[in-house]
């Protein structure tokens, strides 16, 4: 451990540290623009200059590994000068634009330039215009303000995998640019607005849209896909402007997916913003009490069992505790929280986590990918094994299509039945789980959702024994979800009771007329035409598919608009937090069914959510702890079955557009004609 | 450097014909294996010769064969600069204009193309035959001015010299290149000053076998001294 | 000066065959598996004893160079990557070497690869030296043939592969680390140092870079001994030099001269004096572009070799001498230097990207005198922003012409600025 000094502070740290990172454990922060943690090092920008005794020249100390006995200086009169005149070339042929720039206010060149820079400029020479690049609907450019740091590019080729960025040219005239200027074709491409230290690439959906100190911050977690993203919702008024990541080094680390990101348009769209009652064939603007009215009605003519309910994959585990609390209250066991059927076992918690933790990608050295698309599926995970992969020494094998993923695989089989020869240990890719120190498995929703799905979960499970996947303090077997609410509502049980129906006995008895009421609560991707003739409650935030064919509609809030508990993929539970208000009459989905509880004479024993809470935690301890992960138990699950040698149906076509948000939005919109439909720049479409 | 961007109008395809083919596999084949990246600027020059300028089928086309991004061609493509992103003259004459060869009169090199064929630095004769370009530094300074026309350096030139080389050129001739003073490569004007005894004389070398004993001596001595107590 | 038989580019001027068998004449490929047969150690030694400094323009001496290579070959290949990516305005030695004496440079090549433990050598060759890299293929074709190099390089049994790479245009690639970037098929950007090319170089393995020069002259400095190369020149500047002189002399040229010989003699000597005589000398610059420019003043006692040039405050750097007489616009001169290095930037680090550009646009105004007096200083001070604050040299290159100008002609910028000043009022004064 190499002891040295900084400023006079005397600092031991970790071989290999650079003077920047151990400046920042000596608590001394060094400037920078191009230097990143988790990016490679560039050492370009030169802002980082420290005096290092005995070394003539300032160094880098972003990339000066540290020696023993070093002293750094980073504030002496050389360091500040060298610091002194890099500020200056920075800014020489930096527009002065600074009012009309989003960047405004949280740019690092305008605070640093505050810190180190002249007070008048030097330089009476013209400025450097250079062209703006098409980079697509979410990252607008304003290249005159590059100062060339190089972390996009970095970005694009490191995490996000898709090494479409570059700097062309070469001296001053350098230049930024996607090729052929293609618009960046990553699902984590927002991220680079983040990374840009200057205003050079802004967001486009928020250009000109607010200015950072006008916005109100709230600290929440995103549910556009099931990782459950930190992020931090920027708001102003009853609008959200902005969704950005936050630190969190077990989930996100710092970045967000597209989707996470710019979906947030949607919230303004199609909302739900008071109750409907179907009349005459049409949805009528109603009161709440003539809502809850119109659903006693139906709801206390039918006995239990000819009721059921299905829950979305946005819905907080709150509103489906108390719709669960309701619904067997109304007699009924049918209500599931899968709406795509996926086969996981609601009594064996490992059967649906991602049991080795989101960061335990990190340690993995052999990853088998079975029915999922981790890309689409869930961006950001997918940048963890991407860097995981960048390490070297690790095997990664798919199970399924030949998927455009970002690190390279081996193609296992293309269709669900090769898991049986992982299981039997005849394929070769077996060995190489068995080989491994800390082999995983990743099974999605296109594996478990099939009619086949608990053969294929069986088999999964089976391969995990045989290839040694749970070992001491290491559980390889990861399920993959797509629905933020999903291992929510398996926790608070929203799943058939004894004799109940599931999601596929749901849909086909309402097609047969033994089904008369169905409450959905938020669900929005199955298919309503198999309702039949059911009377349907829709419960939820958007008017999209489940508010279409409803008979009642009851307007609830969105992920952003309620406190609300998820938990992700890997068990996590977390807690959404409320950044503005539903719109109109729409309310907290708990109280909403708190109050149908009164309507239809079941009243519901609790008043406040955190009565709501006391009672998830009493029923299931999971949710003691927030942002905790209780590990689950190795036990038995699946059922063994025949499995089809046919390939798999992935959930997400589309990932801009997953979910009743994201179909309203319009960025989403755009990105799904760029990036999906194709059809920019063909001129011959649309 | 201005900023350098591919052109507008492109082909709609590339491909090496056979001779540049299997000279870009003789090429990729002298790197280690999984290192054919090293061959991309061999082969945008291929590109180059076979076309007459780098187009961007010609990049997708070398980022397939390598397996590389073609946005990293691409960056490679406008990093160098003897890659023509834009159709040059048949004739393309580079004039250095750098220090040496402007002490010398590049000025009068550019002029004397200006006279014989209209055309300033930067410019293209109105047949797309001829294209004058300013360099850099060619690396013949004892030479100057030079100019490089395709792949030969025109040496000693003055606006007389020039003028002659370009008027081969338009006659349809390729003039000799080299010195064009008469010199002796990069030797002084007339007598040389050096190298005029025989090369081929007999020197003999030195002893090696003394040198080894000599070099086995002293390392044995350095041991010695290094594992002797130290005072 | 220094003797026929002590040069040991005899075939320079190409006015002998350049192929196998006029440089087998000339003594080269002699008794080099007896050489290789002495062992890595030795080599390395007598090169260090030779006291033979890099010739690319740093001047580091070349067998300490070759002693920082791993001792022995681990699971990376070692590389010997020889700089031919001559670019220095002012330097054209290698490119005689390339043409005339191929078979010197590919010797050499063998050996430090041998010394070096490497079995594979790149030479990286300037992409404008079509005519050149041809005769080395050449060469090295004849050297394949005659077993020289190949599995078993002139039967020592030492598999050595030597290859031919063009660069395509970029100044930058003579840095080390930029020359590996490209050699990768990059853009030549340096790499940050540390680590150094020596642990990890070309393709992550160990590397060593050294310019055709220095390799060129192993095999006869190996030859003829250690002893004998450090009789030329003043000790730490030792051996023969191939000069390259430009510019406003009677007869240009190159020629290979022992270290530390007299400005003055070299250019009187061999070049047949400066044009219209030593009086009407203005200033040189003696090491290539980027070492800044002596007045008449220095340049009419001062030695040519490394610690002679420091001492002045300019450098020996590739020893390509650039002389200007009392007609030269020393200013425009300068400008010309600044504007190529602003051509050359890589563009990586913003203190040279940004600076070479503000430099560069200064001293074209300057060369007109549109200015102002404090801009002198402003410029100088941006030099000094820029020196020593860049990834490469590159910066340190184009600071430094600038610096010698300003200490050694400032009152000729004064002049000019005074002169556009009085040119304006007067126009002014007219035109009311």
């Amino acid at each position: 451990m190499p002891k040295l000094t900084i400023d006079g502070r005397q600092v031991e740290v970790a071989p290999n540290t650079t003077i920047i990172q151990a400046a920042e454990q000596a608590g001394v922060e060094i400037p920078r623009f191009c230097y990143h943690e988790r990016l490679s090092i560039a050492g370009n920008c030169r802002m980082c200059l420290v005096e290092v005794e005995k070394s003539p020249k300032p160094v880098a100390s972003c990339a000066m590994p540290v020696a023993e006995g070093m002293i750094v200086h980073t504030r002496s009169e050389k360091a500040n000068k060298a610091r002194n005149g890099v500020m200056e070339f920075l800014l020489i042929n930096h527009p002065l634009d600074c009012p009309i720039c989003d960047q405004g206010g949280e740019c690092d060149l305008q605070d640093q330039a505050m810190a180190y820079g002249f007070d008048r400029g030097r330089y009476h020479e013209n400025k450097r215009a250079v062209r703006d690049k098409n980079m697509g609907p979410l990252v607008s450019t304003i290249m005159t303000r590059c100062i060339h740091c190089t972390r996009c590019v970095r970005f694009a080729t490191e995490v996000a995998g898709v090494p479409e960025l570059g700097a062309t040219g070469r001296g001053e005239d350098m230049e930024i640019t996607t090729y052929l200027e293609k618009a960046l074709a990553t699902e984590l491409s927002g991220n680079v607005v983040d990374l840009c230290p200057v205003g050079a690439l802004t967001s486009k959906p928020y250009a000109f849209s607010a200015r950072p100190w006008e916005l109100r911050k709230t600290e929440t977690i995103d549910v556009m896909d099931a990782l459950g993203s930190s992020v931090r919702i920027d708001a102003r008024g009853r609008e959200v402007m902005r969704v950005l990541p936050r630190l969190n080094e077990l989930v996100n680390e710092e970045w967000l997916s597209d989707k996470g990101r710019h979906a947030c348009d949607g919230l303004q769209n199609q909302r739900l913003d008071q109750p409907y009652v179907r009349v005459n064939g049409k949805l009528k603007p109603a009161s709440w009490g003539d809502a809850f009215a119109a659903i006693a009605a139906k709801v206390k003519a039918v006995p239990g069992n000819k009721l059921a309910a299905l829950a979305g994959d946005l819905v907080d585990a709150e509103a489906m505790f108390a719709l669960k609390q309701l619904m067997t209250a109304l007699g009924s066991a049918n209500i599931d929280c899968r709406q795509d059927g996926a086969a996981v076992d609601p009594s064996a918690r490992a059967s649906y986590l991602f049991n080795s933790g989101i960061a335990g990608i990190e340690e993995a050295d052999a990853i088998l990918i079975v029915g999922s698309d981790p890309r689409r599926e869930a961006p950001v995970l997918n940048a963890r094994i991407r860097k995981r992969y960048l390490r070297g020494n690790i095997a990664i094998g798919v199970i399924g299509d030949a998927l455009e993923l970002t690190y390279k695989y081996q193609h296992v089989g293309a269709t669900a039945d090769a898991i049986l020869k992982i299981a039997d240990g005849s394929h070769e890719f077996a060995q190489k789980l068995k080989a491994a120190k800390k082999p995983m498995i990743i099974v999605g929703m296109a594996a478990l959702s099939r009619a086949d799905g608990a053969a294929i979960l069986a088999a999964a499970r089976q391969a995990a024994d045989a290839c040694g996947l749970v070992r001491d303090g290491w559980n390889g077997f990861n399920v993959l979800h797509t629905a933020a609410a999903r291992v929510g509502g398996l926790d608070v049980g929203f799943v058939p009771g004894a004799g109940g129906k599931d999601t596929r006995g749901i849909l086909d008895a309402a097609g047969k007329g033994e089904i008369d009421v169905v409450y959905l609560l938020g669900a929005d991707e199955i298919d309503t035409a198999k309702l039949g003739k059911a009377f349907v409650i829709y419960q939820g935030h958007h008017g999209d598919a489940g508010a279409h064919r409803a008979d009642v509609v009851l307007p609830g809030a969105a992920y952003t608009e309620k406190s609300g508990t998820y938990v992700n993929t890997e068990g996590r539970v977390q807690r959404a937090e409320r950044a503005v208000f539903p719109p109109g009459d729409a309310k907290e989905d708990w109280a909403i069914i708190r109050a149908l509880s009164e309507a239809v004479g079941k009243k519901l024993p609790f008043d406040s959510i955190d009565q709501v809470r006391a009672g998830m935690r009493a029923a299931n301890p999971v949710f003691a702890g927030i942002d905790t992960v209780t590990k689950a138990e190795w036990k038995p699950f699946g059922a063994a079955g025949s499995i089809a040698a046919s390939a798999f149906n992935y959930p997400i076509k589309n990932y801009y557009m997953t979910d009743p948000i994201s179909r309203a939005s319009r960025t989403m919109a755009q990105c799904t004609e760029e990036f999906v439909m194709g059809t920019k720049g063909t001129g011959t479409h649309g | 450097m201005s900023v350098r961007t591919l052109a507008k109008d492109q082909p709609a395809s590339f491909a090496f014909n056979a001779e540049f083919l299997a000279r870009a596999q003789k090429v990729i084949a002298k790197y280690p294996a999984g290192r054919q990246a090293s061959a991309v600027i061999p082969l945008l020059d291929f590109a180059q010769r076979q076309e007459g300028w780098v187009t961007q089928p010609a990049i997708d086309v070398i980022a397939k064969m390598l397996d590389m991004p073609s946005i990293r061609v691409l960056e490679v493509a406008t990093f160098y600069t003897m890659f023509e992103l834009h159709p040059v003259g048949k004739h393309h004459i580079q004039v250095c204009t750098n220090l040496p060869c402007q002490l010398r009169g590049s000025d009068k090199v550019l002029h004397a193309c200006k006279n014989k064929l209209g055309i300033g630095a930067g410019e293209k004769t109105p047949d797309g035959k001829f294209t004058v370009v300013e360099v850099e530094c060619a690396g013949a300074c004892v030479n100057a001015p030079v100019a490089q026309i395709g792949d030969d350096y025109y040496e000693d030139l003055d606006e007389a010299a020039m003028g002659k080389i370009l008027d081969a050129l338009l006659r349809g001739e390729k003039p000799k290149h080299g010195p064009q003073n008469g010199r002796v490569n990069s030797g002084p004007l007339g007598k040389f000053t050096t190298l005029n005894d025989d090369p081929t004389q007999k020197i003999p070398m030195q002893d090696l076998n003394a040198a080894k004993a000599a070099f086995e001596k002293a390392k044995a001595e350095a041991a010695a001294k290094a594992a002797a107590p130290k005072p | 000066m220094l003797a026929d038989k002590d040069r040991i580019f005899t075939n320079l001027y190409g006015h002998h065959d350049w192929r196998l068998a006029g440089a087998r004449a000339r003594g080269d490929w002699e008794g080099t598996k007896e050489i290789l047969a002495m062992g890595q150690d030795w080599i390395i030694d007598e090169m260090k004893r030779s006291g033979l400094r890099g010739r690319g323009g740093a001047g580091f001496p070349t067998g300490l160079k070759w002693s920082f290579m791993p001792k022995t070959e681990g699971d990376r290949p070692h590389y010997l990557v020889v700089n031919a990516d001559e670019g220095e305005p002012g330097t054209c030695k290698d490119r005689d070497m390339l043409r005339f004496d191929p078979h010197k440079l590919i010797e050499g090549c063998l050996i430090a690869s041998f010394a070096m433990r490497a079995h594979a050598c790149y030479i990286y060759v300037r992409g404008e030296f079509y005519n050149e890299a041809s005769n080395l293929q050449v060469a090295i074709d004849e050297a394949y043939a005659a077993g020289l190099v190949g599995d078993n390089a002139c039967g020592s049994g030492w598999k050595f592969d030597i290859y031919v790479h063009r660069g395509a245009g970029a100044y930058i690639c003579g840095e080390e680390t930029a020359l590996i970037e490209s050699l990768e098929g990059k853009k030549g950007q340096p790499r940050l140092k540390p680590p150094f090319p020596a642990g990890v170089g070309l393709y992550g393995c160990p590397t060593t870079v050294n310019n055709v020069e220095s390799i060129a002259v192993a095999p006869t400095i190996l030859r003829r001994g250690a002893s004998w190369f450090s009789s030329f020149g003043r000790p730490n500047n030792a051996g023969t030099k191939v000069f390259c002189i430009s510019g406003h002399v009677n007869n240009p040229c190159n020629v290979e001269d022992a270290m530390s010989i007299p400005l003055k003699e070299l250019i009187e000597k061999h070049c047949g004096g400066v044009r219209g005589g030593w009086d009407n000398l203005l200033a040189v610059i003696p090491g290539g572009a980027s070492v800044p420019v002596l007045p008449k003043s220095i340049c009419d006692t001062v030695l040519m070799d490394f610690d002679a040039l420091r001492d002045v405050r300019s450098g020996l750097g590739t020893a390509a001498v650039m002389v200007m007489d009392k007609s030269t616009d020393i200013v425009a001169a300068i400008s010309r230097l600044s504007a190529f290095y602003k051509h050359e930037s890589c563009g990586q680090c913003t203190p040279c990207r940004e600076g070479t550009g503000w430099m560069a646009r200064v001293m074209k105004r300057m060369v007109k005198g549109d200015a102002t007096l404090a801009e002198i200083d402003t410029l100088e001070q941006v030099t000094y922003q820029v020196e020593g604050h860049t990834i490469c040299a590159l910066g340190d290159a184009a600071a430094w012409p600038i610096q010698g100008l300003i200490r050694h002609f400032r009152p000729e910028l004064e002049r000019r600025i005074a002169a556009y000043r009085d040119a304006k009022t007067r126009a002014s004064a007219k035109a009311a």
